[in-house]
Formats: structure tokens, C-alpha cells, sequence
């Protein structure tokens, strides 16, 4: 699945990264905690969070995730957002909640990390 | 600092410094992907530093981070001025922690750190003095050795 399907799926803004619209995404994970993110994620994985300050976009970048998405119409702090751009992590915000953002992005067919593990 | 036929670097963490929390592990993932070091330990490293760093920014006044890279491996040593550990068996559990609600809100705070380190270390000691200090030892080796 693209960025730019996730963006559509997701009704999602994209706050930065527009030229990454096309890169693929393999699997997700949703969670507000960074150290479960550096616990159970994998390089490649699309972040989904509630967590808007830098540190999401930190923890995003140690583990080279291919995206955040901002749930809940969240949007990163200015320091997130310039981090982002640096770091070119593209960046997306959409109104839904994480439960519904995970659900829709799961039934369309993007695995969790954890099917990975498996 | 330096090391046998290998690279040495060292770094300086400020306690509370939340805005940059991370920057220096940011660095140390930089210089390995710039010498070829494999992306699967390049990642695990950076993970352990990462929440090291985390623990120095979160509960210590300042931190010297040492990066020595060998043929053989990659050792990370982070010796912190803070309060030190009262108990490090307690705080390596999965779950235990003394964060604050500002940590908690950075993301942190939740007890994973410690347990992180050691699940993406080859090897971790940590040792520490009340009221001196904490040094984190993190190992990854290169060679597939234990």
C-alpha cells in the first residue's frame, strides 16, 4: 500500500513529504508510547500516534520508519515538524481515531508489525 | 579515547534538555551508516543509545557519551552525573518506573527503557552510585561473536 492510498483510506492532510506520496508501505503500528514503538517496531513500519511532540519524530527516525500518521486530528509541535522535514519522514495528520485509523488501514490490508514477528 | 585500529567519538548530554533529547543518538546512528556498518545493528544500536539517552535527559544533569567502534564491535559507554539507581535489578524489571507526568508525556517514562537496552544489546552492564551517577556499557558485536 502507498502513502497516497493511506492518505485517501485515511481522509489524512499531509503535513510534509508530498514527494513521498508514492513510496510503498509494508505493515503499521499504533501507539502513543515511544518506547513500545522502540520495542516492537521495525524498520520500514508506518507510526500511527497520538503523540505529537519531537519525540515521535525521533523515535520515528532511530527506527527509520516510512511515515507517521498523526491520529485524531492531531498535528506534531513546529519543533516535530521541522525535525520531520530534516530528517525527510513524511508527516500525515487525519481526523479519525487511532482505533478506527488502525482498523481501516488493517481491514485494506496493511498488516500489523507484530504478523511480521510472527 | 581511542581505540585499537577503530574510532572513538564522545558526546555531551544535557539533563532535561528535552528539546534536543535524542539528537545524540541521531549522530552515533549517522557516523555508523557513514562507515557501512550492517542496517540491522545500525537500528538496534541506535535504539539502545536512544533510550540511554532518554533515561540521561530524563533523570540526570549531564551525561558523556562514548562511541569506540572496533573491527569487533560497537561499545557505547554513557557515564551520567545524577542521582543513580537505587536498585538495579528493580529498575531493569519491564514495567518499573519513577517518571514524572512531563516524561510520561514526551512518550517515555513507562519502564521499557532499561529492558529495551538489554533486549537490543549484545551485552549490557550497568552500574551505578547514589548520588554520583550511572555509566550504561552497551555492546553490539561484529563479528558474530557472543
Amino acid at each position: 500500500m502507498t502513502l497516497r492510498e493511506i492518505k485517501e483510506l485515511l481522509q489524512a492532510e499531509i503535513l510534509c513529504g508530498e514527494n513521498s506520496l508514492d513510496q510503498e508501505v509494508r505493515f503499521a503500528g499504533g501507539s502513543d508510547l515511544m518506547s513500545d514503538v522502540l520495542a516492537f517496531g521495525k524498520p520500514g513500519i508506518l507510526l500511527l500516534t497520538g503523540l505529537t511532540n519531537s519525540q515521535s519524530v525521533r523515535t520515528a527516525s532511530i527506527i527509520d520508519a516510512s511515515g507517521i500518521v498523526y491520529v485524531r486530528g492531531k498535528t506534531p509541535d513546529e519543533e516535530g515538524k521541522t525535525l520531520a522535514k530534516e530528517m525527510g519522514i513524511p508527516l500525515l495528520s487525519t481526523r479519525f481515531m487511532m482505533y478506527q485509523a488502525c482498523g481501516i488501514l488493517y481491514s485494506k490490508g496493511l498488516p500489523g508489525v507484530a504478523k511480521l514477528q510472527e | 579515547m581511542e581505540s585499537e585500529s577503530g574510532l572513538s567519538e564522545s558526546y555531551t548530554i544535557k539533563g532535561g534538555d528535552f528539546s534536543n533529547a535524542g539528537s545524540i543518538s541521531t549522530k552515533v546512528k549517522k557516523t555508523l551508516q557513514e562507515l557501512g556498518i550492517p542496517a540491522h545493528i545500525i537500528t538496534r544500536t541506535a535504539i539502545a543509545s536512544y533510550e540511554a539517552e532518554m533515561n540521561v535527559v530524563m533523570y540526570a544533569e549531564e551525561a558523556v557519551l562514548t562511541l569506540n567502534l572496533t573491527p569487533q564491535a560497537i561499545h557505547i559507554r554513557i557515564d551520567d552525573k545524577g542521582p543513580g539507581i537505587v536498585d538495579i535489578n528493580l529498575a531493569m524489571k519491564e514495567g518499573f518506573s519513577t517518571a514524572t507526568p512531563k516524561m510520561r508525556e514526551m512518550g517515555f517514562g513507562a519502564g521499557m527503557g532499561l529492558p529495551n537496552i538489554k533486549r537490543n544489546a549484545d551485552k549490557f552492564e550497568l552500574s551505578s552510585v547514589l548520588g554520583e551517577g550511572t555509566t550504561y556499557d552497551i555492546y553490539l558485536y561484529l563479528d558474530g561473536q557472543e
